[in-house]
This record gives C-alpha cells, structure tokens and sequence, in this order.
C-alpha cells in the first residue's frame, strides 16, 4: 500500500502558521520577484483568482477584497516542508519527498489496520504540530495513491481529507471520475492525443483496445502507468539522489552590455552553485557558463552562447568554479553586445569523499578553509555576508519582495515575537 | 571523469554533528596529552535544549505580563509544539487568533489563561472564545544583564 500525502495551498499554510490571523481569509503567494500568483487560499481560489496569473492583472480583484498578498519565503517553506517530512518518517520508514509539499509513504511489511483512520491519525499530528493541513490518498500503486489524493480534496466533507482505495469497486470508480488530463504524467499535448482517440478518463486509459495506442504514444512509461493504474505497482518509492547537474540561471530586469556587471552576475551564481554542492557534500569537474541575447533583437543571428571546460581536480569552492566560469566568461564576452540571460551549470558530480587526488595539481587547501568560514556566517545570519570582491557591486540586483514575512524559523533575529500582556 | 587513475581513494564523511570532539595530538613530536584518552562530547545547548527538532520554534517575549513565572522581556521561549497541554504548564495560546503566554489552569469544567504579574487579568475561556494551545513553553533562554 502506498499513501501520497499533500499539503493544501502550502506556501500560504506556511504564512498563516506565524500569522493565525489571515486563518479563514483570502490569502495569495507570489512568485520570485513579485511576478504571478503561486499559491492560493482557499477563500481566493472562490474570488476567482487563477493559479499563475501575472500579479498586475489581479491588482484590482486583490484591493476589492482587501486579498492578503505575500512575496515567497523560501527560507520559511522549506523550514517547514523539511519538518513535515521528517514527521511522516514516525509513520512509515520508506518516505520518498516528492516535491516541497508531497510525499509517498510505502506500507509494505507493515500491519496496518485501518488506513483510513491512520490517514487521520497523520493528518492530525501535522496540523497540531506545525499547523499545515493535508490531504492524503491510500492506493496499492502510486499513480493510485495520487488520485485518491484527488478524491480526497475534492470531497472534503465527506472524505474528511482522507480517501483510502482498496477494493477494486473503489478503484474503477476513481478511475471514471478522473479526466485524462489529470492523471500523473499527462500534459497538453498528451491530453489532446488522449482526447483525439476517445481515452476522456483514466478509466479509458486502462481498457485493453487502447494498449497499443498507449504503447505507441508514451512506450514503456505510458505502459507502466497502465499498469499502476490497473493496480499492480510498477513504480516504486525512489531514494534521495544527489543531484547530478546543479544550475543556477536568471534573466536580466534589462539587458546587460557592461563586462563589469555581467561578472558580477556570473560569479555570483558560480558562487552559489559551490554553496549548493557543499551543502550535498560534493565536488563537481565540469562547469559550463552560458549566455543568451534577446531572440527578437537577435535577426536571426545566433543568441546562444555555451562553453564548457573542465577543472584539473574535483572542487566545490567557489574561488576555484568563480574562476573557471569567469575564465570562460572573457572568452564569450564580445564588447558591446547585449545579454538578456546568463547561467552557471556544474556538471560531472561526485562525492567529496571519492575525490581523487592529483599528485602535482591540488586545489589550495586554504580555499576550502575559507568556504567553511562563509558557509558558517551564512548559516549564522541568514545573509551572504562574505563575498567576493567582484560580486554584488552596489546590491542593485535585490530581487523585488514588497511583501515578504519574517524569516521565523531560520533567522533568530526575526523569530516570532508574542506579546505578554 | 577524466583522470584516468586506477584507485579511487575514499575519505571519510566530515560531519557537522554537534559536540563532537576533534582530537589532533600524536603525529607532531613531544608529549600527547595526557587528557587525550579522556575526552568527551561537548556538551551541546541544542540537544539539551530542543528534545523534539521538527515540532520546536523559538518566540521572544515582548512585555511583563509573565515575570513570575520568569519571562521577562526580550526573553527567547523553546517552544515545543509537540507535548500535550496539562494544568498549570506555561502554554503559547492561540485565543481569537491572538498569539499570548500564559499559565493554562483548569479546575472542574472551567479554564483559565493565568498571567503572572498581579496588574493584568486572567482570561476565563468562554463558550465563544476559539482557543488553540500552539505549544509548551519548555525554557526560556535569557541574557543576564
């Protein structure tokens, strides 16, 4: 047995943990730098305000009903998410964390008996304990355990958040209820192909005369899914992996032409792809550097610029990654030229314990010295604090977040703060 | 990967684990010392301090309405939200969506929000207030003056 549990409009669930006071009101989350809608209470979604829209075009709707709006905090959600996650580990050891607000939890050695009112029993200790509330589905194969997750926020009344699928009556049932389009795995173009031959629900998916046409369209995968949806798992719980390509990319707010500006953009996000193989304990050999114009300026000359170059030794330190990226970066380069998008990308990762040492070519053992320093400061303040001299000229890239909360479990200086009186 | 070595050699996993002690005496010439044999963890605040990491936040305090049961201002609270609620625990109450402190008493079928500074009132929880315990105040963390 499978269990996908889900945490409802969670950015927002998140915000309402530290500020009870928006409970039972409309509340939305923005995107990075303010952009579009991300996150929904409720109370909104019933405004009408759709999931992605451009945050200008809601202003309006947003000021009629005095709609509570927040910039993201990611420090805050994935503080959260991580709790939650570990919390689901007391009630089954096979946890795999899907995204920020999912998870599968596998049942199998374990007795269990009743899965409903364990789905209660998770579903009460979270909301005790960190306030998010959840919708959780039990089925024997994950694509089931995903609409009976469906099943469960759809009917809240009458699931109380928790819909378990065990009989085959109760599967074939979810399966008519379930559009084509909402299945795991189908997107647009699949949707339209699905459509075309007449597959309109899940249970359409699974009929024997459309085995072949599922076969053709999506091959093993499509079959698989078949197969999950007919009841016999055939996609298992996945164990963490670390990352095998960490990137780190931006678009411009406008074009860059200076070299200067465009370093500090490009050793910054050298800088933070080393953060992020450090926190996974691992080193990289291969970093690639790209850059892209404006496709509409561009009349139809190339507006793609790649580069990839080795390191003579495995690294994580931002000195040596800032240094190959920038190296790359003034043979790209071409004066005058203007760049809408720039990237860092670090390939080929390993464990920094299978590092192999080179006999004539190290790293300076005093770089990785000073990365553990910033990455204490880091974790201390909250703040890149420490950069590099060519990083962050006059801090004119601070991403726009007019509507940010405290950082209440991660900053010790912006914890909550209750009144005793 | 491109080095076209035959060993691969394995270092072992620097953790960042709390008190662990790092023991660098016996390669250099002279005396080790005699304490080496001897050494213990650190003792750590966290692990003393937070018995459950994924249902405990901290809070400051901000006013005097608590000082006798030793929340003064600007003191940080260990909250944990996990344990449950029992007569006479110092509690982060949620009353009509509010965050507040106070001492939680509950005789026969009544219960009362008790502050610790006889200028403020106790709160009787009515029939209409909604009332959430968020968490038990477990220590309170505070700078000596």
């Amino acid at each position: 047995m499978y269990a996908l549990v889900d945490c409802n409009n969670f950015y927002v669930s998140c915000e309402r943990v530290f500020q009870p006071q928006y409970n039972g009101k409309p509340v939305v989350v923005l995107s990075n730098n303010d952009g579009c809608i991300i996150s929904r209470s409720n109370e909104a979604k019933v405004l009408g305000i759709p999931m992605g829209a451009p945050e200008f075009k809601v202003r309006d709707v947003i000021k009629q009903h005095n709609i509570k709006v927040f910039s993201s905090n990611y420090a805050l959600y994935g503080d959260l998410s991580q709790r939650v996650m570990k919390i689901l580990e007391n009630f089954s050891p096979n946890v795999e964390v899907y995204s920020i607000d999912e998870a599968f939890l596998n049942f199998d050695g374990m007795n269990v008996a009743d899965f409903h009112l364990y789905g209660l029993e998770i579903q009460k200790k979270i909301i005790k304990w960190l306030s998010i509330p959840t919708g959780i589905g039990f089925a024997p194969t994950k694509a089931l355990a995903k609409l009976a997750n469906r099943i469960a926020k759809k009917f809240p009344e009458r699931t109380n958040g928790v819909y378990v699928i065990d009989t085959d009556e109760k599967r074939i049932k979810a399966l008519k209820w379930t559009k084509i389009e909402d299945v795991w795995g189908i997107g647009y173009q699949l949707t339209k192909k699905m459509h075309h031959k007449k597959i309109l629900t899940a249970y359409d998916f699974t009929l024997a005369q459309n085995e072949a046409f599922i076969k053709k369209e999506m091959g093993v995968v499509g079959l698989r899914l078949r197969q999950e949806l007919l009841g016999s798992s055939a996609i298992s719980i996945e164990m963490p992996k670390t990352k095998k390509n960490i990137a780190i990319t931006r678009s411009f707010e406008k074009d860059i032409i200076s070299y200067s500006e465009l370093k500090e953009r490009v050793s910054t996000f050298a800088s933070v792809c080393a953060e992020k193989l450090r926190r996974q304990n691992s080193c990289c050999y291969g970093v690639i550097l790209f850059l892209k114009k404006d496709k509409f300026k561009a009349n139809g000359e190339r507006y793609n610029f790649y580069k990839m170059a080795t390191l003579p030794f495995p690294s994580n330190t931002s000195f040596s990654i800032c240094n190959l990226a920038l190296k790359m970066l003034s043979e790209l380069y071409k004066e005058g030229d203007s760049y809408k998008k720039a990237g860092v990308i670090v390939t080929e990762i390993i464990p920094s314990n299978q590092r192999q040492f080179h006999l004539f070519d190290d790293e300076n053992p005093k770089f990785q010295k000073i990365m553990e320093v910033m990455d204490a400061q880091y974790a201390k303040y909250g703040e890149r604090k420490i950069k590099f001299g060519n990083q962050d000229l006059q801090r004119t890239w601070k991403m726009k977040q007019y509507h940010l909360s405290k950082k209440y479990t991660t900053n010790i200086k912006e914890i909550l703060e209750i009144k005793c009186h | 990967m491109p080095l076209n070595s035959k060993l691969t050699f394995f270092i072992p996993e620097e953790g960042f684990s709390d008190g662990q002690q790092f023991i660098s005496s016996g390669i250099k010439a002279g005396f080790p010392s005699p304490a080496a044999d001897f050494e213990e963890n650190k003792i750590s605040l966290d692990v003393i301090l937070v018995k459950n990491k994924e249902t405990t936040f901290y809070a400051k305090a901000s006013g005097n309405s608590m000082i006798g049961a030793g929340i003064d201002d600007g003191d940080i609270l260990v909250i944990d939200r996990s344990l449950e609620p029992q007569n006479n625990k110092v509690a982060v109450c949620l009353i009509d969506g509010e965050f507040t402190v106070k001492r939680i008493k509950k005789n026969d079928d009544e219960l009362y929000l008790i502050p610790e500074n006889s200028l403020y009132k106790s709160i009787k929880i009515e029939e209409h207030n909604e009332l959430i315990i968020w968490g038990i105040v477990t220590y309170v963390i505070k700078k000596m003056e």
